[in-house]
């Protein structure tokens, strides 16, 4: 009998080893993990319970039978972050360079169809050459599987994708539909076709790191939401961020207890915003002063920058935070940035996650290069966005509100439910100067006029106390209070239920 | 004894004043310019005037708006403070005119000692011991060679009307003396505007040991014992202490009989400092008298336990000094750091911008351990490039020089500071140094001690393992909190690995970590496995404190810490780490991972503190040399000269002249 259970252990450490002690020093050499090592990191130790661990592919072509290897170049199953149950799949770049065969695909289908069923986050680590080209059809059939279960899953449970090694080709559709994606700096990089075929069409001559590392993506694609140095930070920063996220769109946000009073003041907010309107302030001071313990998990740091997004705690609970960034492009509103917040917005909003917007815009970014590149419809995304949540909106405004973006960035009209702002907030149409020389055109050659005018314009308008007079803002704020304020409106919003007309799907600007 | 009282000064030391005045009854007005509307002056002072825009000639050193000032709020006296107009002979006339008090010495006594060569003669005349030299005007080089011979060398060569260093020249041969002597003349003509010069005899590594005196307006004179200073960086005071490790009692005796003999001798009827250089054989001469407050001040009231500022309000209202020489005792021993907004690790250039975190050590005096903060800023506010960068002032006190040092040592690592950077890593470096430990002080300290500037040094030895144990306790929080999230399976909860393996930066020391009550063990490791003898970490600490504030077996210990991702950045005694705590097989994948090599930088000229570039001295495509300039900056009205670190060729030029840059901006690139 014995030896029969002795079997199983040979069989499980034969294919623990992937493809072999050489390919594992390897992965090792080029600084990279293999899949197991990384599920290790990334789960709660001996809580992972690998699937399928003995599936080979069954391909019979240019001589793939000769060569099996138990997991077929993904390694599935579960287990988990911090208690709480987690799906994943690890592509193992020494079996077949993670290439994705027909079976391979199945493992993958099998884990995406359990983390549907059992409501659970799905976690997928990429590393892999892209189809296994002996199978031909096969493989893309399994892409085609993959994908469709992308988008069911869409919206049920968190999905995120982790790049650490070559991601290319019929591989990078499924991250892309995912959540979010994180890249590792200088070992990963993800395009649709590679340097070489790009060279044969175009005569580009581009690296790999040019064409799809992880800078490029991180700042200028927008196509990942944050980059890490290597393997180990990654990873543990995915468990910082599961932290944060919903295990479902039912679940709720995760609690933990608060170290932090979320009564606390902090007077030195008073004096965040500077004297000179037109001097810049570093918006994620107000966030790490406002939310538990300074703790912020920033979504896109490093791509338009002159939106903050990320999510925190307030009182245990997650929020999500959108922020306009008056340090850069005086926080306005372009394609890019509105492009970045409406999808943090709707993800938010489709896990039940409270947002709380810091609004300081001071208008849509002018200019042909804007229009051309389609700003009307990527501003109306964000409006969508935040015209369509039923979650908690609480919203404070500290400088400038103006124009269409103030009514895009989480206002009373689209639906925000709590509306503050700071003594120091200007909501108006525009900055006095430029509404002056519109409503005063015939008195421009008279100078005094216009700067009394202009005087008159700033007292009126250029305070919170018109849209307090209307009730498009329930109060005006000290700013030393702002975490008491936010945190008692967000309590009181807890329950909060609103229901849409029942409809098929909306049809978003895309 | 007046009713209201104005400060003619701003930051740490308004507010110390206002303080005691406070104490005494009296109403105070402050003064501030524009850029100081919310400064904590302002706030503390029962009134408070604008007296105009920022830049300091237009607003705190013009006399007419301090005399406005006090007849629009009927302020009686004025004190100046340090600085600004303290020593301005025409200022105490002035409001002497206005038939308002000066709270400083009278205006003869002011210009008395205002004049090296005049202040000299005095003290020469009073029978102070002054440094060999020649006091008169020296014609021409050949005079001065002469002069030199007769001192005997080194001799130094100095402007008459100099100050802070300026127009200073050491000469260790008569061909020196010859080739300096033009030299420092016409320095002293561009700097001060005076061209004279003397000559003197130059001390072998010496020490700055100064008498405070106190007089009033009855001819009563005493001192309070002396200050050491010889802690300077470029003649600016760093740490400064009450007493002075050099002096005995003797010797003290002698140096304060003589500061109380030059004081009477010039009728001195206010606080005010004698200042003298001394050698390492306890032999001392004059250097100058400071007619105002000092800096340096705090140090002998902790030790005297004497309120110079209301000494100075009584003896200014007409008031006999009510201490005897007899009375003053010196107890314990008070140490004092300058916390300044500069950066040591960019050889202390300047650093402005918003003060984001804000968090002093707790003032308090308890089991014979004193610790006070002198500031004038608060969390929120903002350095700026119109003023003097210091911070604040630390000052600890205790019954002996070792524990003050301790205190003060213990002091600054809870000191939190962000937004800016600061000193207070070097200032806690130099609290652990063995000379300064030693009391071996010179005022060349600084520059032999860090010849290449200060530089962050790992953690070794005790220090490392200290820095590790509050990393594990650290991690260990936030650990038992992560494992307290909502929506966890059923079943066996996540239990927590014993063994880290916590890294501070490369360094890997292994330590086994668990709860013991209300405390946190923490058990270093051997190679082998084998558990040495466990701490016991104790602190309130919680996520989001900026520091770690606690003890290691009863012994208190602080740590700064900020969070970095998956670890901290711990800061203590000096030394700063990035630590980071990792279960074993996090441990084994990490030191799997390539070091990264930072971005070459190397090929690029970054700006190294915000400022204004002045002129950019190079074109692109030119062949640049080592040490060749390349571009001037300017920084809080200082311009600073880029030189090229490594020969090259300009490859694109990215700054303008006239361009505000940020810290670590691009202004050039080489090829």
């Amino acid at each position: 009998m014995k030896d029969i259970l002795e079997k199983l252990d040979m069989r499980r450490v034969h294919a623990r080893l992937g493809g072999g002690q050489g390919r594992i020093d390897a992965q090792h050499k080029r600084g990279k993990l293999t899949a197991r090592e990384r599920i290790d990191l990334l789960m709660d130790k001996n809580s992972f319970e690998e699937f399928d661990m003995f599936v080979e592919h069954r391909c019979v072509d240019f001589g793939a039978e000769r060569v099996k290897i138990p997991g077929d170049g993904v390694v599935t199953g579960w287990g988990t972050i911090n208690g709480r149950k987690v799906f994943v799949f690890a592509k193992d770049f020494t079996v077949f360079g993670g290439a994705l065969s027909e079976t391979h695909a199945q493992k993958i289908i099998k884990i995406q169809d359990m983390a549907l069923k059992a409501r659970a986050p799905i976690i997928g680590l990429f590393d892999a050459g892209g189809a296994r080209i002996q199978e031909g059809v096969a493989a893309l059939g399994g892409y085609g599987e993959v994908f469709k279960r992308n988008v069911i899953a869409s919206g049920v449970v968190p999905q995120i994708s982790v790049i650490m090694g070559p991601c290319a080709g019929g591989d990078v559709y499924s991250p892309a539909m995912t959540d979010f994606i994180f890249m590792v700096r200088d070992t990963s990089y993800m395009f649709v076709t590679g340097p070489d075929v790009v060279k044969t069409v175009t005569n580009e001559v581009v690296t790999a790191e040019e064409l799809g590392g992880a800078s490029v993506h991180a700042t200028k694609s927008s196509i990942a939401d944050g980059a890490f140095d290597n393997d180990v930070e990654c990873l543990l920063q995915i468990r910082r961020l599961v932290d944060f996220l919903p295990a479902n769109c039912d679940a709720g946000v995760p609690e933990w207890p608060s170290f932090d009073d979320p009564d606390r003041y902090d007077h030195s907010l008073d004096t965040l915003v500077p004297q000179n309107p037109n001097k810049p302030y570093d918006m994620k001071e107000l966030i790490t002063k406002v939310v538990d313990e300074a703790d912020f998990f920033e979504i896109s740091p490093t791509f338009a920058r002159n939106i903050v997004t990320g999510f925190g705690r307030m009182a245990g609970s997650t929020v999500g935070f959108v922020a306009n960034q008056p340090m850069v492009l005086a926080g306005v509103l372009d394609s890019d940035a509105s492009r970045k917040a409406a999808r943090f917005v709707r993800f938010c909003n489709a896990f039940r996650i409270p947002i709380v917007t810091f609004v300081d815009v001071p208008g849509f970014l002018p200019g042909t290069s804007q229009e051309y590149g389609g700003l009307i419809k990527h501003g109306a995304k964000l409006l969508f966005a935040y015209s369509q949540c039923t979650v908690p909106l609480v919203t404070v405004i500290t400088r400038k509100a103006f124009g269409g973006a103030y009514d895009v960035m989480a206002s009373k009209h689209i639906g925000a439910d709590v509306n503050y702002a700071w003594p120091t907030a200007q909501i108006a149409v525009m900055g006095a100067k430029g509404a002056v020389e519109i409503i005063f055109r015939a008195d421009l050659a008279d100078p005094d006029m216009i700067a009394q005018r202009t005087e008159e314009y700033e007292e009126r308008f250029l305070s919170p106390f018109v849209a307090a007079e209307r009730g498009y803002l329930d109060e005006v704020i000290m700013p030393f209070g702002t975490r008491k304020r936010v945190a008692r409106a967000l309590a009181m919003l807890r329950d909060k239920h609103v229901e849409m007309p029942r409809k098929k799907h909306d049809n978003m600007p895309l | 004894m007046f009713n209201r009282i104005l400060i003619a000064n701003r930051g740490e030391i308004a507010c110390r004043i206002i303080k005691t005045a406070r104490r005494l009854g009296i109403a105070t007005v402050a003064v501030y310019s524009e850029a100081d509307k919310d400064a904590p002056h302002v706030e503390m002072a029962d009134d408070a005037v604008l007296i105009g825009p920022p830049p300091v000639a237009e607003s705190y050193l013009v006399m007419d708006k301090i005399i406005d000032a006090c007849r629009q709020t009927g302020a009686e006296a004025v004190h100046p403070g340090y600085g600004f107009l303290s020593e301005r002979e025409s200022f105490a006339r002035a409001l002497g005119e206005a038939g308002i008090v000066f709270i400083g010495p009278n205006p003869a006594a002011i210009a008395a000692m205002g004049d090296k060569i005049e202040s000299k003669k005095a003290a020469a005349a009073a029978k102070v011991s002054t440094v060999p030299g020649y006091l008169g005007v020296i014609a021409d080089a050949k005079e001065a060679a002469m002069i030199a011979d007769e001192i005997g060398y080194p001799v130094m060569i100095k402007a008459s009307a100099g100050g802070g260093g300026k127009g200073m020249r050491i000469a260790h041969s008569r061909a020196e003396v010859e080739e300096g002597f033009e030299r420092a003349r016409s320095e002293a003509k561009s700097s001060f505007g005076d061209d004279r010069v003397f000559v003197e005899k130059f001390i072998v590594e010496p020490r700055h040991v100064e008498i405070q005196v106190l007089g009033d307006k009855h001819g009563n004179v005493i001192h309070l014992g002396e200050r050491e200073c010889s802690i300077q960086r470029r003649n600016q005071k760093v740490v400064e202490e009450a007493p002075s490790p050099l002096l005995d009692a003797q010797t003290r005796a002698k140096m304060g009989a003589q500061a109380v003999a030059l004081a009477k001798a010039v009728g001195y009827d206010s606080a005010g400092t004698v200042e003298f250089v001394a050698g390492q054989d306890r032999s001392f001469y004059f250097l100058e008298m400071n007619t105002r407050l000092q800096v340096e001040h705090p140090v002998t009231e902790l030790v005297t336990g004497v309120d110079l500022v209301e000494q100075m309000i009584r003896v200014a209202a007409g008031e006999k000094l009510k201490i005897r020489q007899e009375d003053v005792q010196i107890n314990g021993w008070a140490v004092e750091t300058r916390v300044y907004a500069e950066d040591p690790y960019r050889n202390f250039l300047p650093s402005i911008g918003r003060l984001v975190t804000y968090r002093p050590p707790e003032e308090k005096s308890t089991r014979g351990i004193t610790v006070r903060n002198d500031t004038g800023v608060e969390e929120g506010g903002e350095i700026s490039l119109f003023y003097d960068p210091m911070i604040a002032k630390l000052v600890t006190h205790a019954w002996s020089r070792e524990e003050a040092i301790a205190a003060q040592s213990h002091a600054l690592d809870q000191f939190a500071i962000d937004g800016i950077r600061h000193n207070i890593p070097f200032l806690s470096a130099l609290m652990q140094h063995p000379r300064w430990l030693e009391g071996r002080l010179s005022t060349g300290f600084i520059a032999e001690e860090y010849p290449d500037g200060f530089h962050p040094t790992a953690p070794e030895g005790e220090r490392a393992e200290v820095i590790a144990a509050v990393a594990c306790a650290i991690d260990f929080v936030v650990g038992e909190r992560r494992r307290r999230i909502s929506g966890q399976i059923t079943g066996k909860p996540v239990t927590r690995e014993r063994q880290r393996a916590v890294w501070l930066d490369r360094l890997e020391i292994d330590m086994a970590v668990e709860r013991a009550g209300s405390d946190i063990a923490v058990r270093p490791m051997g190679s082998d496995g084998a558990e040495g003898k466990a701490r016991l970490l104790a602190s309130p600490w919680k996520p989001g404190d900026p520091v770690w504030i606690g003890s290691i077996d009863n012994e208190p210990v602080s740590v700064q810490v900020r969070p970095i991702p998956n670890g901290y950045r711990l800061a203590h005694h000096g030394v700063e780490v990035k630590a980071h705590v990792y279960t074993g097989h996090e441990a084994k994948a990490a030191r799997l991972m390539p070091e990264k090599v930072l971005s070459d930088t190397g090929k690029k000229v970054l700006c190294p503190m915000p400022g204004l570039v002045r002129s950019i001295a190079v074109t692109e495509g030119q062949e640049v040399k080592a040490g060749e300039t390349i571009a001037l900056v300017e920084a809080m009205k200082m311009e600073n000269v880029l030189r090229a670190e490594r020969d090259g060729t300009v490859r694109k030029i990215h700054a303008k002249p006239g361009e505000s840059l940020a810290v670590d901006a691009v202004i050039l690139e080489f090829a």
